[in-house]
């Protein structure tokens, strides 16, 4: 305790050297309407000043953005980022573990935060990331993780965000590992259906005589790790994130979860069919699959998934999108903008991608907005960060420059210099 | 050299652009369609599709040159459609990459509606698709125990099934080439037995045949240049060619040009060193380049896909938009008909609501040949009718399963 001070001491200036002015740009804090020639001030690894008049500190680095735009960092509300290199090299690839019920695997523990996957889905403004493990049923606990820090404990921004259930699905052709493969008959794969409903909500019940026999505290209760890690599902304290999506899977997983009185986010919403007055009266968040994406029918409409999130903004749903990839994670705001090609408004696309996503992750008091106190996480663009044209200039998490380079761009520039 | 930009408009008759400019004589009879504050640019190609068909490998051989997909087109494939209303008029359809040598490809237009014939690019020339790296050597080392490997299991045992097949192709031409002269000098002879298989490897070698051949590592690019060097054909367009970037100078000293991904990587080992500057560099370095789906829902907005170009390595919009227009047009020989507005070319355009290379821009119309193939506001006005229709099949169909359903109960 006696060292404390000096400690204190010695990190004030190294904080102060981190501080930095981004004068003279459009700042967008999403929060609120943009501001013209205006200017940010970062310190501590927060945002300190926004405004018109903010002057720099004596040992602020100054960045003049004049004609450039400062935005919140995006938020990629679902993807694989660090649990996977390279898809087809098993011993790079840590998404899915052996087994129906983990409530228990953690994916923070497992981000490699030397991915290469990690800078090249930042520079193009991606600053934190859901880190979405996806076997079995219930598959383990999300992360959300900033993407930047020197080890996974650095980078955490929630350990647990959230738990990954897979609601079971009727599925007649699967080559999903553990799932069988081949095609299957309608009757046989209802009953495989049904059986594994059963054990879901069986699971839930043992997890709930757990929690009874815990609170009980009687001499022959034993710890259970699996079931431990239901505890904050059940206390409500943690929400479980349901990847269900066509009509009778988003019906199903609303059933069950009013049932189990849990707290539930959906995810990969492709059908929601008459669901949506359901989601929408029980305000229930969605994390939306890749909008680039096929219909999920040959007779569906061309645009269907591109017409989707506007539909959602229409029905009142909150809502943000997921790459729930590793390799195309930098094309997330895309997603978002095809969406604005098909009605969804501008500004409600750029929010799916920064405030409503941390507002839905519980973090919308830390970071989603340019807003002062919240960490600095932000990106200076030459333009709509929704256009691919646009280029990202500046990069801030938690008030560090972590630069624009990446395994691409490096290479980019060994080449360019090739004899 | 067309202008890069026209506020104007267009005369199309007979499935040709007649005119393009700021203003055009408008002939009798014609229908004016007003297009005023919108973007026409030439319909867009892809220079590597699957779409429509209805097999992909044949991979049971390292060599199966015989194969077709002309053969195995399936005109009822939406993915056309979708195609379509991603603004893409033509593409080059391709078999996959299991063999080294894999089969004869088809260029065709996306005329939905048309027939299996209908849909064949009339004149484009024939290609040829060979496969280098991971894919073709996978049979070496099958995953399902008890089946056979098949040759070649490595890199240099793909080089080998290519030069042996060649040399092959050579012997049977020189076998035709000299029945022919003694022939025509007269002599009764019978003809050397005619090989399926050969036959497209002497079209190569005789250049009326494209090569397409499907590469990543700059090792395997470099391989397909000194093989093809070495017996005597060239190699017109690299598939793929992800670290193509790396032999960019090599790449445009044998005269190949390369269609690319714009973004994928780190999907396989030999896509990790991919990156999405590959076109630029490529470009920069004189190398023809083009960028391709490979995929039936890419292939829906190649249009963007040329955008990261610009981002990725500061092209120009030209430059960007000729990624998917007139460099796969040359690509597949295909320039003098279409890849670009002008007069006596096919009237195969595209009319987006905002500036093509913009991610809120949504196609309106696309002609093909001169016809309206695809028209956003149609689409929308069938669908309640499209829906009903369905309906009342779907209800036919449950009557139907009612109606059949006590005659299968056991009595």
């Amino acid at each position: 305790m006696r060292y404390l001070p000096l400690l204190l001491c010695l990190a004030a200036p190294l904080a102060a050297a981190d501080s930095y002015l981004l004068r003279g740009g459009t700042v967008h804090p999403v929060s609120s309407p943009p501001l013209e020639n205006a200017s940010v001030l970062i310190q501590d690894g927060k945002i300190a000043e926004i405004g018109q008049r903010v002057s720099a500190p004596r040992n602020a680095r100054v960045i003049d953005v004049r004609g450039l735009h400062v935005y919140p960092g995006m938020i990629d509300s679902a993807s694989q980022l660090g649990l996977l290199e390279i898809s087809s090299v098993r011993e790079t690839v840590d998404v899915s573990e052996i087994g129906d019920f983990n409530p228990q695997l953690r994916a923070a523990i497992a981000v490699n935060p030397a991915s290469e996957h990690i800078p090249v889905t930042r520079v193009n403004g991606i600053t934190s990331a859901i880190v979405l493990p996806a076997g079995g049923i219930i598959s383990g606990q999300a992360a959300l993780m900033r993407l930047d820090g020197w080890t996974w404990e650095e980078m955490e921004l929630r350990r647990s965000a959230a738990l990954h259930l897979r609601f079971p699905v009727i599925q007649m052709a699967s080559s999903e590992a553990g799932r069988g493969s081949g095609r299957a008959s309608f009757a046989e794969a209802k009953k495989r259906h049904d059986a594994e409903l059963l054990k879901l909500a069986d699971f839930f019940e043992q997890a709930r005589r757990y929690q009874r026999a815990k609170a009980a505290a009687t001499p022959d209760f034993k710890t259970n790790l699996t079931l431990e890690a239901m505890l904050p599902v059940l206390d409500g304290k943690l929400p479980v994130l349901i990847t269900a999506v066509r009509e009778r899977a988003v019906r199903e997983a609303l059933l069950f979860a009013g049932k189990q009185k849990i707290r539930i986010i959906l995810a990969q919403v492709r059908e929601p069919g008459k669901q949506l007055e359901e989601i929408k009266a029980r305000n229930i968040p969605v994390i939306l699959g890749p909008t680039l994406a096929l219909p999920l029918e040959e007779d569906d409409p061309y645009d269907s998934a591109f017409t989707l999130p506007a539909e959602l903004h229409r029905a009142g749903i909150r809502f943000a999108f997921g790459s729930f990839s590793t390799s195309f994670a930098r094309n997330l705001p895309y997603q978002a903008a095809a969406a604005v090609a098909y009605g969804l408004p501008h500004e409600e696309g750029l929010k799916a991608l920064t405030l409503n996503a941390a507002s839905i992750w519980g973090v919308e008091k830390e970071v989603g907005s340019i807003e002062k106190g919240k960490w600095a996480d932000l990106v200076v663009t030459d333009g709509d960060p929704l256009e691919i044209r646009t280029n990202v200039k500046h990069l801030f998490i938690r008030g560090k420059s972590v630069g624009v380079e990446s395994r691409h761009t490096k290479l980019y520039e060994k080449y360019l210099s090739r004899p | 050299m067309p202008a890069s930009r026209i506020i104007g408009g267009y005369t199309i008759q007979d499935g040709k652009i007649v005119e393009a400019g700021e203003k055009v004589l408008v002939p009798p009879g014609a229908r004016t369609i007003d297009a005023a504050g919108q973007y026409v640019i030439p319909g867009i190609i892809d220079c590597h599709s699957h779409l429509a068909a209805d097999s992909i490998n044949e991979g049971s051989v390292s060599v199966s040159s015989m194969v077709h997909i002309e053969d195995v087109l399936n005109p009822d494939d939406i993915a056309i459609y979708r195609a379509l209303a991603g603004g893409v008029t033509s593409a080059l359809i391709l078999h996959g990459s299991a063999n080294t040598i894999g089969g004869n490809c088809t260029t065709i237009k996306m005329r939905w509606g048309k027939d299996a014939r209908g849909l064949v690019f009339a004149g484009a020339k024939p290609a040829l698709k060979l496969a280098a790296g991971e894919n073709p050597k996978r049979r070496g080392v099958p995953s399902t125990p008890g089946t056979e490997p098949r040759y070649p299991a490595t890199r240099m045992g793909i080089e080998d099934v290519l030069r042996q097949a060649f040399t092959e192709a050579k012997l049977y031409r020189a076998a035709w080439r000299d029945y022919e002269a003694r022939a025509a000098q007269g002599a009764r002879l019978l003809p050397p037995r005619r090989d399926l298989k050969l036959e497209p490897l002497v079209e190569v070698l005789e250049g009326q045949r494209l090569v397409h051949a499907h590469c990543y590592r700059s090792d395997e690019i470099l391989m397909f240049l000194r093989a093809a060097e070495e017996l005597g054909f060239k190699i017109d367009v690299l598939v793929h060619a992800l670290e193509g970037y790396r032999v960019a100078k090599e790449i445009a000293a044998h005269g190949a040009s390369a269609t690319t991904f714009s973004d994928w990587w780190a999907y396989k080992v030999e896509a990790f060193d991919a990156i999405p500057y590959n076109a630029a560099l490529l470009m920069r370095r004189g190398v023809l380049v083009s960028l391709n789906s490979d995929s039936d829902e890419l292939i829906r907005r190649l249009n963007t896909e040329a955008a990261k170009a610009m981002k990725y390595g500061n092209l120009t919009e030209d430059e960007a938009l000729a990624l998917v227009t007139i460099n796969p047009a040359k690509q597949l020989a295909v320039d003098h008909r279409v890849g670009s507005i002008e007069p006596g070319k096919d009237a195969d355009l595209v009319i987006y609501d905002k500036h093509p290379l913009s991610n809120f821009a949504k196609v309106q119309k696309v002609f093909i040949d001169g016809e309206l193939y695809f028209d956003r506001e149609r689409d929308l006005a069938e669908r309640a009718e499209r829906e009903a229709r369905k309906k009342a099949l779907l209800e036919k169909a449950r009557e139907r399963q009612k109606k059949a359903a006590p005659a299968r109960r056991p009595s």
